[in-house]
């Protein structure tokens, strides 16, 4: 295997892995914020041991994306050192300003939420939640810029030629917040967000079912539903300004999504394939869907199609289209399941639904689920460029690395990661059977 | 002075800051296996390093950040270059990071987390010594300012041993040897008992072998690095963090035979921070000397734009003293001797 797909591969896995943890992190951060909120305003024992067992969830989990954060954070410099040598001028410093503004925001008050419950005064502990939650809001937000600018740059000229050919900075904000920086980090945000609306839901159907920590259960169960349905409904018009910005920055990539051939009004897809033999997409669609979607309601605005890219800048088809419809369909799930959650809720049933609360035990799979689809449709769409128009990716890799090295830490990286992994698994169903140490009498 | 120089002296700052802080826990976990002889004094050990270290890593992160941003042909170089060994690196610090939150929570893996923590903190301590001479010693570099692999097939060993010579190994025992000291320094501040009893005897050897190894690295880059010995003391720069790093140890050594524990860690932390400024000094204006036959990376040939170097002051004119103020908060909270009830209670 060559360095190029070795070194893709290994990026793939390595912040894939990061982000099973990062959508963790910060959704369980939203929970736990909540959690001290209540034990702040009401200073109760039973509120109290709430809010404990969810920072020790959350500890837990955040260390293994801090674990699985430090290799990417040299990833650039050891696997894609053409890449870095091109956009080191304006990449590194959303990187710079990441570590500065938000890991130290983070690591730092995270000290405090580990063991500073009997140092610090309850307000000092209660804004500590805040800040760590806050922090890798805002760790997200460059992180974002920096792949933002990936997929749209902005605010930059190209100086050099050759081999010191490379992208230098003209405009801070314009490179910044370009074109697909606020649509890019509302829909992740969205979407990390709802996993720990899931994640709140499954742990409380988990207890139901078995009827044990009830009145916790049930507290938690509504403040699930109330995040989950928010940011489920929320991610349609989300959802669609991300798609109008690909639709309007990034034309061979949307042709890609919606398997579109040929120049003309573009219909949009709710499942298919793309043939790539013969040139066809078969799928049910809405004939001029896309078109609506950007306002031209009378249909006639044409989009490139697939046949006017030369078979050299368009993306892998099969894997973006598919990992775009179903990051989609499985959004209409989780939509039907949350409202059915809500309802039932509401009305008071949801507790003696069995089937419903044995699905919803199982529900954060499908937010996980839709991430790595989401980042998937992004990412492999973006090719064959590095820098959308402007560095190919295989022209982004590090030259001193050979292919024999890569392949070896790749095998290692899953390796270990693995192992982390079950530990980390073992380590929190251990704490979810045991469940929060509620107070003597409370259930 | 340009921005640039301003950058090279930043990035330094940063590095210094990273030895600073997180020295003492890599050295609590050097000396984690040596000195944690009961369940108590184990746990002790982590408590003393268990809220700061994370705080303390992002150091790194940062100044990694800062040099790809700063000087990105610096960042993209170093780090392919030194490819395995880099990797050797993040590998410890995954385990390190993973042993450090779960060993209290995870009794059954306890083996795994005790060795993730000691060997997660020892490769570092020796790799990064390691590095530092062979970037002071300069890296065979093409005309692309590309690192040269191998020298010859096959190219996995071939890496291994260049960046295995005599000099990068005596940094390398250096880094090592001022790591246990800095570790031991913070022991004596934080322990309680036998365990602050013991980390005193360490902290009386390992000053004597760091004094030592450090004598010996000036005699060795004399001898084997003549250019950066004679660029290292060409300047006051030079001179000054020679002198800085020779009182550190003296603070040590007085800090240690009165029992004065806050002056022996002063001690080592300004030993520290003096080593990477010597360091600097050596290389100064290169940021990576060149064996050939490339030209070596400089401030001049390196380093990024005016504009993104304006951006990123700014940057770091905001967010340092909110670092600073957070470390403020949280060396505060968690100030003095562990109490020894949190050893025991098992709530580390
Ligand atoms: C949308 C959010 C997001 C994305 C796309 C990424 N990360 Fe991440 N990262 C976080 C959100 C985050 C976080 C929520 O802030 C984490 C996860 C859990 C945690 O501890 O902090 C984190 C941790 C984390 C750490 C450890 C920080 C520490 O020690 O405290 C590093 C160095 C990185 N990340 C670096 C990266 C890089 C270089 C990425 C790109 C390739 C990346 N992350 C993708
Ligand atoms: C955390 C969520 C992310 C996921 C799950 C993700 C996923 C992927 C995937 C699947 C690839 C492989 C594409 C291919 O092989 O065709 C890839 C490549 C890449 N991504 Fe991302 N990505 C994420 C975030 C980021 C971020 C935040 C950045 C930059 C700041 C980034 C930069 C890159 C680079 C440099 C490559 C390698 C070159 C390439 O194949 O284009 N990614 N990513
Ligand atoms: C209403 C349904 C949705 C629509 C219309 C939608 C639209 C899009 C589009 C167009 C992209 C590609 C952006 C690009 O290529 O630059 C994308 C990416 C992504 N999607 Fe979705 N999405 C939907 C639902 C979801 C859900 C339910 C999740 C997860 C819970 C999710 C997570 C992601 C992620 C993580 C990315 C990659 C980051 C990004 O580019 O924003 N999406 N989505």
């Amino acid at each position: 295997m060559d360095v190029v797909v070795l070194s893709k591969v290994q990026f793939a896995v390595t912040v894939g892995y990061h982000f099973l943890f990062v959508p963790l992190s910060i959704g369980l951060g939203l929970v736990l914020v909540l959690a001290e909120r209540r034990f702040y305003k009401s200073g109760s024992a039973e509120d109290k041991a709430a809010s404990d067992f969810w920072i020790k969830l959350f500890t837990a989990t955040f260390a293994v994306g801090v674990a699985t954060g430090i290799a990417m954070e040299f990833a650039f410099g050891t696997n894609w050192a053409t890449y870095s040598r091109f956009v080191g001028d304006i990449f590194g410093a959303p990187l710079a300003a990441e570590g500065l503004f938000a890991f130290f925001l983070e690591s730092t008050f995270l000290a405090v939420l580990l063991f500073g419950r009997s140092r610090v005064s309850k307000k000092f502990y209660y804004t500590s939640t805040w800040l760590v939650w806050g922090g890798s809001m805002l760790s997200a937000l460059w992180i974002i810029i920096a792949n933002s600018w990936m997929q749209t740059p902005a605010g930059y000229k190209i100086v050099g030629e050759g081999l010191t050919r490379k992208a230098e900075l003209t405009n801070f904000f314009a490179a910044g917040f370009n074109p697909s920086t606020l649509p890019r980090y509302a829909h992740t945000i969205d979407a990390v967000l709802m996993v720990g609306g899931f994640v709140a839901i499954a742990l409380a159907a988990y207890y139901l079912r078995r009827g044990v920590h009830t009145g916790f259960a049930r507290k938690t169960m509504t403040t699930g539903i109330a995040i989950a349905t928010v940011t489920t409904v929320l991610m349609l018009p989300i959802g669609h300004w991300q798609a109008v910005n690909v639709v309007t920055n990034q034309p061979s990539k949307v042709a890609a999504f919606e398997g579109h051939w040929n120049d003309g009004p573009m219909s949009l897809g709710l499942i298919g394939y793309i043939d790539e033999a013969s040139g066809k997409t078969v799928s049910l669609a809405i004939p001029g869907g896309v078109n609506l979607l950007v306002g031209d309601f009378a249909g006639t605005k044409s989009f490139p199609g697939l046949n006017s890219f030369a078979p050299a800048d368009r993306p892998p088809l099969q894997i973006t289209y598919q990992t775009y419809h179903l990051m989609i369909l499985l959004w209409g799930v989780m939509l039907v399941l949350v409202l059915a959650a809500w309802l039932l809720n509401k009305r008071g049933k949801l507790q003696g639904s069995k089937r419903l609360l044995g699905l919803l035990v199982w529900s954060p799979i499908l937010p996980m689920l839709s991430i790595q689809l989401g980042w998937a449709a992004a990412e492999v769409g973006r090719q064959p460029w590095i820098v959308w128009g402007e560095l190919r990716t295989i022209d982004a890799i590090s030259k001193a690395v050979p292919a024999g090295e890569i392949l070896t830490t790749l095998v290692l990286f899953v390796l270990f990661y693995t192992v982390i992994y079950i530990a980390w698994g073992r380590i929190v169903i251990g704490m979810i059977k045991k469940g929060p140490a509620l107070p003597e009498g409370v259930e | 002075m340009g921005l640039g120089e301003i950058w090279f002296v930043l990035v330094g700052v940063l590095l210094a800051g990273y030895a600073i802080f997180d020295g003492f826990d890599l050295g609590v976990g050097v000396l984690y296996p040596f000195l944690g002889k009961s369940e108590a004094d184990k746990a002790e050990m982590r408590m003393s390093v268990g809220p700061l270290w994370d705080g303390n890593e992002v150091w790194l992160l940062t100044g990694g950040g800062a040099l790809f941003a700063a000087f990105p042909a610096v960042y993209a170089t170093v780090f392919s270059g030194f490819y395995i060994a880099l990797m050797l690196l993040l590998f410890s610090l995954i385990f390190r990071a993973a042993s450090l939150e779960f060993r209290h929570r995870d009794p059954a893996w306890a083996k795994l987390w005790d060795w993730s923590f000691f060997l997660g903190s020892a490769i570092p301590s020796l790799l990064f010594g390691v590095a530092v001479g062979n970037i002071i010693r300069g890296l065979p570099l093409t005309a692309e300012g590309e690192f040269i692999t191998g020298g010859g097939a096959p190219i996995f060993l071939g890496n291994l041993l260049t960046a295995l010579n005599p000099y990068a190994i005596v940094i390398g025992l250096l880094s090592v040897a001022w790591i246990v000291l800095h570790g031991s320094t913070w022991l004596s501040l934080k322990a309680t008992g036998n365990l602050y009893e013991r980390a005193k005897v360490v902290r009386r050897t390992a000053s004597i072998a760091y004094a030592t190894l450090l004598v010996v690295s000036a005699a060795a880059t004399a001898i084997l690095v003549p250019d950066a010995f004679a660029n290292g003391i060409s300047g006051p720069a030079g001179w000054l963090f020679a002198l800085l790093a020779v009182a550190g140890t003296a603070l040590v050594f007085v800090g240690a035979s009165k029992d004065a524990d806050r002056t022996s860690f002063y001690g080592s932390a300004l030993a520290g921070a003096s080593m990477v400024g010597i360091w600097a000094a050596s290389i100064f204006p290169a940021l990576v000397p060149s064996l050939g036959p490339g030209e070596a990376l400089t401030i001049a040939n390196s380093q990024s734009s005016q504009l993104t170097l304006t951006v990123m002051l700014i940057i770091a004119a905001i967010g340092v003293p909110l670092v600073l103020f957070y470390f403020y908060l949280i060396y505060k909270t968690y100030a003095g001797r562990i109490p020894t009830s949190s050893a025991e209670d098992g709530s580390y």
